[in-house]
């Protein structure tokens, strides 16, 4: 199925594939924010999302561990510090807290990773 | 039969109890036609979770079941649409809007409503009540522009209201209570002053012996007036002062009530009519209404029992409760309040910690009668069915709120020990020997198992810890292999792990999930994992860093703010000037701030990310090491000054401990380990309260292992006594290997051995006598783990590839994370406050 695309997107490229650890994230900084990228290599797949962690207020879910979760393999990453889990498809705490994380687009290409900033 | 030519029963009221009528009949016979008329406009819901909906829940999570629930199992259901009159002669019933309709039967439910006392102006604009979600979204909105709010009444009730106040954001919230203490009915004055220092310190306001003489404001309330002259400024005013039962339509039709309301009923719950039941909060039974949702769904079990032919009775309830009142646990069981003569009582009070236990037992000691328990309610079941059950005391009864200290007492044990007929699901009316039963015929092997077989747990939920004791007893008892896994996406234990990895030769994360496990794993799996293989083969840890908690990605520890502390190996302690001056100095250059560690080190916290290399590379260029404060390994061996120089020391400690800190370094394990060794029986390196601890005799050493500090204290246990150096090492291999290669994850030594059946005894047969005849293999593979033993940080530090993975930004390596803060405290830094 193919998504509509509902807003046009800047893509900032960020860094190569290969300065991204396997399974792993690490923090770019996108026109002054925070956002953390996510090579989820055992699934082919990358995320990027705010690395600001909602809970305490800090600047780290870049160096959390990722995984999934579930009978549907929810990917997530779980904060370093207290271990909330945020989806990294929707931005939802999978703990029941009521915080959320932004989510970004991301695309690779040439062996470079992009991320999507909303054109405003 | 056709519908219509089935016996009528028409059921007043769709609340928590009138539901639950409908379901247990329908459990018992189809062989009714059932009609129910509710005032609400919603159908039934949980009242007892109310408070939930400011937590998030919506209306429909808090239903006791759809409305298709009601349409599936042919009841006709009339909302909104209030019986208003009740014809005893024509047995029939007249709604509000219209509708006549016979009845062969007639059960009120109609419940109660909430007491508003009679105080001048309590008609004002912002006085409500908390009862109904109607009530809970007009609190709602009125909370959205109001600064201070007072709940009048300090029962269980008002304290949750209290509570709903809290989570809406009301800035001041006042709990005003008539009675010299709060929860008057169910709590003592101690416990009263524990529960209110604990809810003052969530910041709440309590008010106690306060007698509301009037609400002020014009038209809209603006405070308070009590009888001692004294006046509160509030915006708004939640009464919770008790209940009313809903007895007006009884009471038109005729039919007996009480002096104080509540439709009186026998035991079978028959009113004045015999073809009239009533049941819950509406129901007076032997002068008592009972304001608990559990005896009301017994009420309407006995009802159900008497439509279908059944002989039960209802005989009185035990109102014994447990809650969790903003996070305070609060419970009360049995006669809380029985004292001299009639009984004595055993009282435990811990102001540090905000725990008040009081329980009573009979003059003779033999049996419990009640009591109380603030802040720690983990004993209640077991105390609530010692009471119900009239178990015999054991001979030290304060064992029962203070635990077993020093005894091989087991936890769990306990429950197998009751009498089948002891109720531990009472809002379901559960039995010990139902849960039992539905696990041996059923096989029933979880709570969410027994929930659907029997509805145990459903209720309050305040039984389902009980009730997973007794399913996983009932299973061991039956010899069945109760599996513990590590999580979802690997289906072993974390030894079981260990050998299949050994067996197989896995080396890597993604190896081990693709031969043993499913999904993409997690923050549980990866690090157990990552454990595993560094207990099998340890191997270079930052080879596969994505899979470990991050003080082991950035071989440093994580500290508040998202900055790093630097921990370097100072064996046992032991430090030269010089080396001194380098740490000195690094901290100084690199801005760090500087401490003495409780295991005779220095830490240096405050690091950026991006300049971890850079100060290990000058650390390691003065002789320094990984100090590995960061891993689940072995963190330090603390030593006396020992022969060398203390005129009491009988060998040389520190070289020991020095020997022992090297040979043991950085080997991971399920937790972190800490070790001692003391010179003399003095024991000022406090070994005793190590993983492993050694003290020096006259004849040689004593070796003590499985003691730690930490939330529970445990002093270490003797294993070898008068041993020389040589045995001393060789059965710290063995131990230490067999507790790396046995223990859950994150296990510290203590609770392994407080979980291995046999104890001391099994594990001394293990390491000293070999009886499992493993010992020689032990040995094997701990030198295997000391030969692997690299400084990760000198690899980091000498790795170009690997010293990049240290900067904060991918994109901009030499710039620091701008969000971190930090302020200055006694002339060294410190992280601002989250």
């Amino acid at each position: 199925m193919e998504l509509d695309v509902l807003v046009a997107v800047d893509w900032v490229a960020v860094c190569k594939t290969t300065d991204v650890p396997r399974d792993g994230g690490v923090c770019a900084l996108v026109n002054g924010e925070q956002v953390a990228i996510f090579n989820f290599t055992r699934r082919g797949e990358w995320y990027a999302t705010q690395n600001l962690c909602p809970h305490k207020q800090q600047m780290v879910l870049s160096r959390g561990m990722i995984g999934s979760t579930g009978d549907t393999c929810e990917p997530k990453v779980a904060c370093p510090f207290h271990k909330r889990t945020f989806s990294l498809i929707t931005g939802e705490c999978l703990n029941g807290d009521e915080c959320q994380i932004k989510t970004y687009p991301v695309k690779v290409e040439g062996g470079e990773v992009y991320v999507g900033v909303i054109n405003t | 039969m056709t519908q219509q030519s089935l016996p009528t029963v028409v059921v007043i009221g769709n609340g928590m109890v009138g539901y639950k009528f409908c379901e247990k009949l329908l459990a018992k016979s189809t062989a009714f036609n059932l009609v129910v008329f509710g005032e609400e406009p919603r159908v039934a819901y949980d009242r007892v979770h109310l408070s939930e909906y400011f937590g998030g829940k919506t209306a429909d999570d808090l239903l006791m079941a759809p409305q298709q629930w009601y349409h599936d199992n042919h009841i006709t259901l009339h909302l909104g649409d209030p019986v208003q009159e009740i014809d005893r002669a024509s047995q029939t019933v007249h709604s509000r809007r219209g509708l006549v309709q016979p009845y062969d039967y007639l059960v009120l439910a109609t419940g109660s409503s909430a007491f508003v006392p009679d105080i001048p102006g309590v008609e004002k604009e912002g006085v409500m009540v908390y009862r109904t979600i109607e009530d809970l979204e007009e609190i709602k909105a009125y909370a959205a522009t109001a600064k201070s709010g007072a709940v009048l009444g300090g029962g269980l009730l008002g304290l949750e209201a209290a509570k709903a106040l809290l989570d809406l954001g009301v800035a001041e919230t006042h709990v005003v209570e008539f009675a010299p203490r709060l929860m008057p009915r169910q709590i003592d004055t101690a416990g009263s002053a524990m529960l209110q220092h604990k809810l003052e310190a969530l910041g709440l306001q309590i008010h106690l012996s306060k007698a509301t003489s009037s609400i002020g404001g014009d038209g809209k309330i603006d405070s308070l007036h009590f009888g001692d002259g004294s006046i509160l400024e509030v915006d708004m005013l939640v009464i919770s002062a008790g209940i009313r039962p809903r007895d007006e339509l009884a009471k038109l039709a005729g039919l007996e009530v009480g002096m104080r309301g509540g439709i009186v009923v026998n035991n079978d719950m028959q009113t004045s009519d015999p073809q009239i039941f009533a049941i819950g909060e509406c129901a007076l039974h032997s002068g008592m209404i009972y304001g608990l949702v559990a005896p009301g769904y017994d009420m309407a079990e006995v009802v159900v029992s008497q439509l279908t032919q059944g002989a039960r009775a209802f005989t009185g309830y035990d109102m014994s409760s447990k809650l969790k009142l903003i996070g305070v646990d609060v419970a009360s069981f049995g006669d809380p309040f029985i004292a001299e003569p009639h009984s004595r009582s055993i009282v435990f009070e811990d102001a540090h910690s905000g725990v008040y236990k009081r329980i009573n037992i009979s003059p003779d000691g033999k049996y419990l009668l009640g009591g109380v328990l603030i802040g720690d309610a983990e004993a209640y079941n077991m105390l609530l069915q010692t009471v119900n059950n009239k178990i015999v005391l054991p001979p030290h009864p304060e064992d029962l709120i203070l635990g077993a200290r020093g005894g091989e007492a087991s936890e769990g044990a306990g429950v197998m020990n009751l009498p089948d007929e002891a109720l531990i699901c009472s809002c379901e009316a559960v039995t010990k020997g139902d849960i039992c039963s539905a696990v041996n015929e059923l096989g029933v092997t979880s709570v969410d198992g027994m929930k659907k077989c029997n509805k145990a747990g459903t209720g309050c939920s305040g039984c389902v810890p009980m009730v997973k004791d007794l399913i996983n007893s009932t299973l061991k008892a039956n010899g069945a292999y109760i599996k513990n896994v590590i999580c979802e996406h690997f289906d072993y234990s974390r030894q079981e792990l260990f050998d299949l990895f050994r067996i197989n030769d896995i080396r890597t994360y993604d190896a081990a999930l693709d031969h043993f496990g499913k999904g993409d794993g997690c923050e549980v799996c990866k690090p157990a994992v990552g454990s595993v293989l560094a207990g099998l083969w340890n191997e270079l840890i930052v080879k596969q860093s994505t899979i470990q908690d991050t003080n082991d990605r950035y071989l440093a520890n994580i500290q508040k703010g998202g900055s790093y502390s630097v921990v370097p190996r100072i064996a046992a302690g032991e430090i030269t000037p010089e080396k001194l001056i380098v740490i000195g100095e690094v901290a100084q250059k690199y801005g760090l701030y500087t401490k003495i560690t409780g295991g005779q080190r220095i830490d240096m916290f405050g690091a950026h990310l991006s300049d971890l290399p850079d100060i290990w590379e000058e650390l390691i260029n003065a002789g320094f090491e990984s100090g590995h404060a960061y891993g689940k390994s072995l963190r330090t061996v603390k030593s006396c000054v020992g022969s060398t120089w203390c005129r009491f020391g009988l060998h040389d400690s520190v070289t020991f401990a020095i020997d022992i800190e090297n040979r043991y370094k950085g080997i991971r394990s399920p937790h972190k380990l800490k070790s001692g060794v003391s010179g003399c029986v003095r024991e000022c390196a406090e070994a005793q309260a190590k993983d492993f601890g050694i003290i020096a005799t006259e004849k040689g050493w004593n070796l003590y292992v499985c003691g730690n500090g930490g939330a529970k204290p445990q002093h270490a246990q003797l294993l070898a006594s008068d041993i020389d150096t040589e045995t001393c090492i060789k059965y710290l291999d063995r131990f230490l290997m067999f507790y790396i290669k046995t223990a859950d994850p994150l296990m510290r030594t203590a609770t392994w051995l407080n979980k291995m059946d046999g104890g001391m005894s099994y594990l001394r047969n293990v390491i000293i006598n070999d009886s499992l005849g493993i010992c020689a293999n032990l040995e094997a593979e701990m030198q295997l783990l000391i030969n692997n033993y690299h400084c990760e940080w000198k690899e980091v530090v000498e790795n170009p590839e690997l010293r990049k993975q240290f900067s904060h930004f991918v994109n901009a390596p030499k710039e620091k994370d701008p969000n971190m803060k930090f302020e200055l405290m006694r002339g060294q830094k410190a992280v601002v406050e989250w």
